[in-house]
């Protein structure tokens, strides 16, 4: 409703007329338009079952759209279909809030199916990455920290540290853009703050505009630069988080018991 | 709360349609065992005989003939063992693509999904001895028969677990991978395979375990091992060596069970 | 960022080496094993043409009247054999699953039970029904009798597992009411084993099904036998009726399990 003016002008990925319906006659998402800045953090917040999940997932069609167009350079997402999908998509790097690592393959081999994409299924079954790519992983576990435990099992780890692998798998792929499905939904407040920093400067560092999800009010406020908001399936606020106002928040989210 | 005093509140554990359907099974469980006593034939003679013949048959089998097993035992033991390995490892072969097919999650086609499933049920629905007896008429008595046997009885087995496993398959990796961009076959590779890979050791281990109980009776129609020295010791009467076998038989079985057990604990 | 920092990494891979030794031996013993009995190529492209030549033999399947009344009997002998052994052996197996488990039973108990569970299952349903068939005769009998020794041997063990995997604490609190040990047992054990055992019994019963349409080779009773005497009489048509009629048999009791196990959720 608000769109605020931006200094670039430059563009990560534009939906236009994105409509979604999982069920005939109950749509979820009614005719999103957004351009989404290329720096920096946008945050899409809304009350659960507004449709975040489900606009994020269409960027990268894990969900297939009803209607509507993804322009990614220069290309219509919903168009696509195969192999050219494919190239779209490892273009594009994903953090989900389960982490959906691989539970028994190593930290390492979790880190390195970020390649998936770009390497042949034979040289990724006998482990033949390009050793480029070796070093990249290394540098990437060092950037999260985890570089001791390369070599163990994921499902060793803690929450964060998965998170952290999982971060790092996306940023593997040298995304144009990184998307995040309610990153920090399922780790403590003090590591969900690590995690939105790492983010950050991983974001920062190598210059790829972030699109996430999240119902932290606090959080988003705290670390985006951009901020979308949803309630009912429509875009309701789009702007920067300093003009997000209480009323903002209660047109998106309703009540005001949880406002502090 | 005194609304509700006079309010008569059942407390019921089925609903009435859950309870009509239960009784309809006890009724044709009672139905079916009674009509089989009824109408099957058993000489009560012979039911009354029963317990002296056992005596009779036991007594006969003591002492049991050591001596024989390395003439007549050993070779037809190993050869068992071969048989059974190496059945085991072709219906592998064989039910991992038959497998992919079968799981609804992988395979989206309904039509190749049915005929899959079709084909592992038709594998299990006929028996080892069955298949033994087909292949025997077709390859000739010995080895070969019986391995081909266990092969295309196991297929059905181990397919039909693998695609269980398959459909059971946390979809978030998978979901993960594809985000990545990443070919179906890595997909397959990266995704799928590391999660099913412990239930998929557990099957085969689970199947050769039984495939050596059942590679050692295949003897008894011509297809190798030691169920012909069986038929043949029966044959002439000569219990002790049966004897010597079943004991034979039960040690391998034994020994093949503690193996699996331990092997799947260091694998899984 | 990087440049400076290059320093000696260890390897992205650990090489495992047990599992590439197994592997390895695995491919060995393949060969090895077809070598020795005698898998070569020549007697298989000869076993596909005498394939062949006996599926021409099978089509088509014979279904004279007789014969299908023949084929009739023999079928609904061996779905007796299996309801009844079924219905015995699971009988059975739930007071010698229940003594089997070693979370209720005393050591001097489940020893010789565990011993006697063990006994039912390692032999194979035919070797049991042939020794059945040497004791009480051919006939429907021995096929019974083999085939509730062999469920019992299988549910028996599965359910005494089962047991011992409940949560004994909501025994304890049976027990702290002070109810008599068979109650104990009633409110505190069956519920939580309950629909295990009902999938033990269906499996069992799929099973016996199975088992039961060629006990009969042996002489105990069932298709079995006509099979056998299809076979030996070189009847292959006849044997392809009966081979089909087994399959739909199988495949019927199939879709009655699954209706079963909706009406026990």
């Amino acid at each position: 409703m608000v769109a605020a003016e931006r200094a670039t002008g430059a563009v990560a990925i534009e939906v236009r007329g994105l409509c979604k319906e999982y069920k005939r006659g109950v749509p979820v998402l009614r005719d999103i338009s957004i351009a989404f800045p290329d720096r920096g953090i946008t945050a899409v917040i809304g009350p659960s079952g507004t449709g975040k999940s489900t606009l994020i997932r269409c960027i990268n069609r894990l969900v297939e759209p009803t209607a509507g167009q993804v322009l990614f350079h220069g290309l219509d997402m919903v168009k696509l279909r195969g192999r050219a999908l494919r190239e779209a998509r490892r273009r594009i790097g994903m953090v989900f809030q389960e982490y959906n690592l691989v539970e028994r393959l190593s930290v390492m081999e979790n880190v390195l199916s970020g390649r998936l994409g770009y390497v042949s299924p034979l040289k990724a079954w006998l482990r033949r990455y390009p050793p480029a790519d070796i070093d990249a992983a290394w540098e990437l576990l060092d950037t999260v920290g985890l570089t001791a435990f390369a070599n163990q099992r994921a499902d060793a780890l803690s929450g964060g540290q998965r998170q952290r692998v999982g971060i790092a798998r996306a940023v593997m792929q040298h995304p144009a853009l990184l998307l995040a499905d309610e990153p920090t939904s399922s780790l403590d407040p003090k590591t969900s703050v690590e995690i939105m920093e790492l983010m950050t400067a991983l974001a920062d560092s190598r210059r790829i505009p972030v699109i996430l999800n999240i119902h932290n009010v606090p959080l988003a406020r705290r670390f985006a630069t951009h901020v979308i908001g949803m309630a009912g399936g429509h875009v309701v606020y789009d702007g920067t988080p300093e003009g997000l106002t209480d009323d903002h928040l209660k047109q998106i989210y309703g009540g005001e018991d949880w406002l502090e | 709360m005194s609304a509700t005093a006079g309010i008569h509140r059942e407390w019921r554990r089925y609903t009435p349609s859950q309870r009509l359907a239960r009784f309809v099974l006890y009724f044709g469980l009672v139905f079916a065992c009674v009509v089989s006593l009824r109408t099957v034939q058993i000489i009560p003679e012979f039911l009354y005989d029963a317990p002296e013949q056992m005596a009779d048959l036991f007594k006969r089998m003591w002492p049991i003939d050591w001596a024989y097993y390395p003439k007549g035992v050993h070779e037809a033991l190993i050869e068992t063992l071969h048989i059974a390995t190496l059945g085991t490892i072709l219906a592998i072969l064989m039910a991992l693509p038959l497998g992919l097919l079968a799981a609804n999650n992988i395979t989206r086609n309904a039509a190749l999904n049915y005929g899959a499933k079709f084909f592992l049920v038709s594998s299990r629905s006929v028996n080892s001895l069955v298949w033994a007896l087909l292949f025997v008429a077709i390859f000739g008595p010995g080895a070969l028969a019986g391995t081909m046997a266990i092969a295309f009885r196991s297929i059905g087995f181990v397919g039909k677990l693998f695609a269980e496993a398959l459909e059971e398959a946390r979809p978030g990796p998978v979901e993960a991978l594809k985000a990545a961009g990443a070919p179906w076959t890595s997909i397959y590779l990266k995704g799928y395979w590391p999660q099913v890979e412990p239930a998929f050791w557990a099957i085969a281990l689970f199947r050769w375990d039984i495939s050596v109980r059942e590679s050692a009776v295949l003897g008894l129609v011509g297809a190798g091992g030691i169920g012909m020295a069986i038929d043949s010791a029966m044959n002439l009467f000569q219990w002790e060596r049966v004897a010597l076998m079943l004991v034979a038989m039960l040690v391998v079985v034994i020994v093949a069970e503690v193996g699996v057990t331990w092997l799947r604990k260091k694998i899984i | 960022m990087t440049g400076a920092t290059l320093q000696a990494r260890p390897p992205a891979f650990l090489p495992n080496w047990p599992a590439r030794l197994a592997w390895i031996a695995l491919a060995i013993y393949t060969v090895y094993a077809a070598s020795l009995l005698d898998v070569t190529w020549a007697r298989f492209v000869l076993g596909l043409e005498q394939g062949a030549r006996f599926i021409s033999r099978m089509f088509p399947p014979d279904t004279a009247p007789d014969k299908l009344a023949l084929l009739a009997k023999g079928l609904y002998e061996t779905v007796e054999i299996a309801v009844i052994a079924s219905i015995l052996g699971i009988l059975l197996s739930l007071p010698i699953g229940l003594l089997a488990a070693r979370n209720l039973m005393p050591p001097w108990v489940t020893w010789p039970t565990r011993l006697f569970v063990v006994l039912c299952r390692s032999f194979h349903q035919v070797i049991i029904a042939i020794l059945f068939v040497k004791a009480v005769g051919f006939g429907a009998l021995a096929g019974i009798l083999a085939l509730t020794v062999a469920s019992i041997g299988f549910v028996a063990k599965l359910f005494a597992e089962a047991i011992e995997e409940i949560s004994m604490k909501q025994v304890e609190a049976i027990r702290a009411t002070g109810a008599p040990f068979m109650n104990v047992i009633t409110y505190g054990v069956m519920p939580q084993v309950l629909n295990r055992f009902v999938g033990f019994a269906t499996y069992q019963f799929d099973s016996n099904l199975r088992n039961s349409t060629m006990v009969g080779i042996v002489g105990a009773g069932g298709i079995g036998g006509t099979m056998f005497a299809a076979f030996q009489k070189f009847d292959y048509d006849y044997l392809l009726t009966i081979l089909l009629a087994i399959i739909a048999l199988i495949m019927l009791s199939e879709v009655l399990q699954n209706w079963i196990k909706k009406i026990y959720r």
